[in-house]
């Protein structure tokens, strides 16, 4: 069961510190990140990855991006 | 799955390109280490329409139109033209107005500090200096939970409506081009001297813009964004672009002999250091609030944030309120009012980020 953030809305550079909050709260595991503008996307990603988390996937859900965070 | 210009090699090649399109731009006609300056080039368009009436400061800069225009194009054509607002937009709008007047006592936005360094105006180390704590409190209200809350997708009217001030701005140009020895030309002003006069040829100034503003929006280029993300999340992706338009910059200037290093008689500044440090504390502090630096907020107006639009035109009121007012610096020194209204705008600053938190869910 993965884990979600909604950034939906939220502008820079909140997306990516929700982001970071939950990762450092979740340690490891599943994450998806909702956010929806291609800035934010690219934001989280680069963080995520910074972690050491993985991009799985980023989905274009036509109003939004999710993306899919993996840690094992 | 990222843009080439989102990626590192990216957003060197960006911040390369604008330093050197910025000296060069001085090397056309614009003031001296102003080849691109959000804030004073906003002041001027503010003073083309009349809004305030420093004779020496009025010009309806094409770099700005372009940026706005080009950052939209490249959103429309990359399919991130996203029509959102209502986030805050009245905060916005007094952080913006703040942000000018900030600006306006160091005499420069965050991309003039950068280009004031190139061309060895050492004054402009207090401004970045001030510029790098402003943020620095800023990323404090970050961590204790300020947010300014979330936009809404909105109709794609409100993306467009800045596009179309600006595109509006650019008609007016065009119906009323500046004339020989004349201040004003139909409903614009133009200044016959000062910053204000000088200026690149129109095409080329407005070529540079739209350039940068595709770049820009693409790369997601932000110099207040490289401090904040080196202070608050040590990343320097976005620091690496800021250190290449420094360098692209000084490069050119050296080769163009537009390099003189010194405190004195630089082009467009004054020696008042702890003032130039102070301005831009409330300029920094304003930006990280608002979540862009000036030019940042340019391409995301452009890319259809109506919030960003709205901060845009809180910048241009608040030159408007700096000339009026006696708060704008002028090579002599801070304005008669300066000092005063940078106080009032820390308090404003405070208390936008001591009220506006909320805590983690």
């Amino acid at each position: 069961m993965s884990e979600l953030v909604d950034a939906r809305g939220l502008s820079c550079p909140q997306p990516v510190l929700d982001t970071l909050a939950k990762i450092t709260a979740m340690g490891s595991g599943e994450l998806d990140v909702l956010v929806d503008t291609e800035a934010s996307k690219e934001n989280v990603a680069r963080a995520a990855e910074g972690k050491g988390w993985k991009v799985v996937s980023i989905t274009d859900e036509g109003e939004e991006y999710r993306l899919k965070l993996l840690k094992e | 799955m990222l843009n080439f210009f989102a990626s590192r090699k990216g957003i060197i090649f960006v911040g390369l390109v604008i330093g050197c399109l910025a000296a060069l731009l001085q090397y056309l006609g614009n003031p001296g280490n102003m080849g691109i300056c959000v804030a004073c080039f906003e002041r001027d368009i503010a003073g083309a329409v009349g809004l305030h009436r420093a004779g020496v400061v009025q010009y309806m800069r094409p770099e700005i139109i372009g940026f706005v225009l080009g950052a939209l194009a490249a959103a429309l054509f990359s399919k991130d033209f996203r029509p959102r607002s209502g986030s805050a937009p009245i905060v916005r709008f007094v952080l913006g107005v703040f942000a000018m007047i900030g600006a306006l006592v160091f005499l420069g936005c965050p991309w003039r500090a950068i280009l004031r360094l190139a061309g060895g105006d050492l004054n402009s180390l207090f401004g970045l200096a001030g510029l790098i704590v402003g943020i620095g409190i800023g990323t404090v209200f970050f961590r204790q939970g300020y947010n300014l809350g979330r936009s809404q997708k909105t109709y794609s009217s409100v993306g467009l409506i800045l596009p179309l001030v600006m595109l509006g701005f650019l008609v007016l140009m065009f119906l009323y081009p500046q004339t020989a020895d004349q201040p004003q030309s139909g409903v614009l002003f133009y200044s016959l001297k000062g910053p204000g006069a000088m200026h690149a040829p129109l095409f080329i100034s407005l070529g540079v813009g739209l350039l940068v503003g595709v770049l820009a929006q693409r790369s997601r280029f932000c110099t207040m964004g490289a401090f904040r993300d080196l202070i608050l999340f040590r990343q320097v992706h976005l620091l690496s672009g800021v250190v290449a338009l420094l360098a692209a910059a000084f490069v050119v200037n050296l080769i163009l002999g537009q390099f003189h290093m010194g405190f004195e008689g630089q082009p467009v500044a004054h020696t008042q250091g702890l003032w130039n440090f102070m301005g831009m504390v409330l300029a920094g502090l304003c930006f990280a609030l608002a979540g862009g630096c000036p030019g940042r907020q340019l391409f995301m107006a452009g890319e259809g944030d109506g919030d960003a639009g709205v901060f845009v035109l809180g910048m241009i009121t608040g030159a408007a309120f700096a000339h009026n007012f006696g708060l704008a610096s002028s090579p002599k020194g801070v304005g008669p009012h300066g000092i005063a209204a940078v106080f009032i705008g820390l308090a404003v600053c405070l208390f936008i980020g001591l009220t506006m938190r909320k805590k983690a869910a």
